[in-house]
């Protein structure tokens, strides 16, 4: 069995014709340098990445923002997006943030945390951070598990979920609830926009874009703490492919926590919900 | 015949083969190739260029950045 790109002759002339620089449609962003990422084969990690380095490319951000990275997946991002980066201590991303905005009110100013980091850990810092409506990004990636560390249980695992500290599924009479962090985010007077967003497929990556675009819009318009949840998965952690944790992810985690925008208005006003 | 038509290229070594494009793919035209690269993934490859339309979706979904997309509007 043929096993080539290209089968024909005549396909040959014709993908080489496609092929030219005035051709192009989509590329790797400038902003992204070349390393491989050490993330898992389908982590959602490299699309938000790569969606965060192209909006930085077109804003045309990339002197003025520092990106503030967590304890997680996440903490080699600096090898990966080329701009100033801080990193800070688990969960303290927001408090380390707050420093560099309120020294450089110019630059932009983003932090990147994950469930654990956020919802667990730095609970206390992101809940303030957000009160006092800090001019900064915070990008929170919602997996349902401490990847990092091997799949432990973290305070966003849903109801019944296996992890590696609870084999039989989480209990919420001994763990408690799966946490909605963001909504109790969206009821703090300091946030402008607050919204849940997927990266599983084509259409949630380029909405969560859209998304991404305009709460840095926020931010450089110093309407207040912009927060963006992505609910993203862990296959390693899950224990599946990453085909399989996309579907997973789709059919557990969006129900519990649905995709939207949960408050858009400015700096000094009551959410609705 | 379609009236666009487009071109993936995939950097062999870039590819993990988590086959997240093979996925978003409406086409059909991306696939697993048999063999591995030097990490040892079965990497993406245009197993049916023919159906190609430049939608960028594989390029839109893949996690590690490795996928160029052309397209260029048929004769």
């Amino acid at each position: 069995m043929e096993l080539n790109v290209v089968t024909k002759p005549e396909e040959i002339m014709d993908i080489k014709e496609i092929i030219k620089p005035e051709n192009l449609v989509y590329q790797k962003s400038e902003v992204l340098n070349d390393d491989v990422m050490h993330y898992c084969p389908g982590c959602s990690h490299g699309v938000v990445h790569k969606i965060l380095a192209e909006l930085i490319e077109e804003m045309g951000l990339q002197e003025k923002t520092v990106g503030v990275a967590p304890v997680g997946c996440a903490v080699f991002a600096y090898n990966y997006i080329d701009i100033d980066w801080q990193e800070a201590a688990h969960g303290r991303a927001p408090a380390v943030a707050t420093g560099i905005v309120r020294v450089n009110p110019d630059n932009f100013v983003f932090t990147y945390q994950g469930d654990g980091d956020l919802a667990s850990i730095g609970a206390g810092e992101i809940m303030h951070a957000c009160n006092r409506g800090e001019n900064i990004l915070v990008i929170f990636i919602n997996n349902g598990i401490y990847g990092m560390t091997g799949g432990q249980m973290a305070p966003t695992t849903l109801e019944g979920m296996v992890t590696a500290t609870t084999p039989f599924g989480r209990n919420v009479d001994l763990n408690g609830y799966p946490m909605k962090i963001t909504n109790l985010i969206a009821q703090l007077p300091g946030t402008s926009y607050v919204t849940r967003q997927a990266v599983h497929t084509a259409a949630t990556v380029r909405k969560c874009k859209r998304s991404l675009k305009k709460a840095i819009q926020n931010v450089l318009d110093k309407k207040g703490t912009s927060f963006v949840e992505v609910v993203s998965t862990c296959n390693s952690g899950w224990k599946m492919s990453p085909v399989e944790a996309n579907n997973w992810m789709e059919e557990n985690m969006i129900p519990y926590y649905p995709l939207g925008d949960l408050k858009d208005s400015v700096k000094g006003e009551h959410s609705d919900n | 015949m379609a009236k666009v038509k487009g071109a993936v290229v995939v950097d062999k070594e870039g590819c993990k083969g988590c086959s997240l494009c093979v996925e978003a793919c409406p086409h059909d035209v991306l696939a697993l190739h048999k063999e591995v690269n030097s990490k040892g993934y079965h990497y993406s490859y245009m197993e049916n260029p023919d159906a190609c339309i430049g939608c960028a979706n594989c390029g839109v979904v893949c996690p590690d950045t490795c996928i160029t997309i052309y397209r260029v509007k048929a004769s």
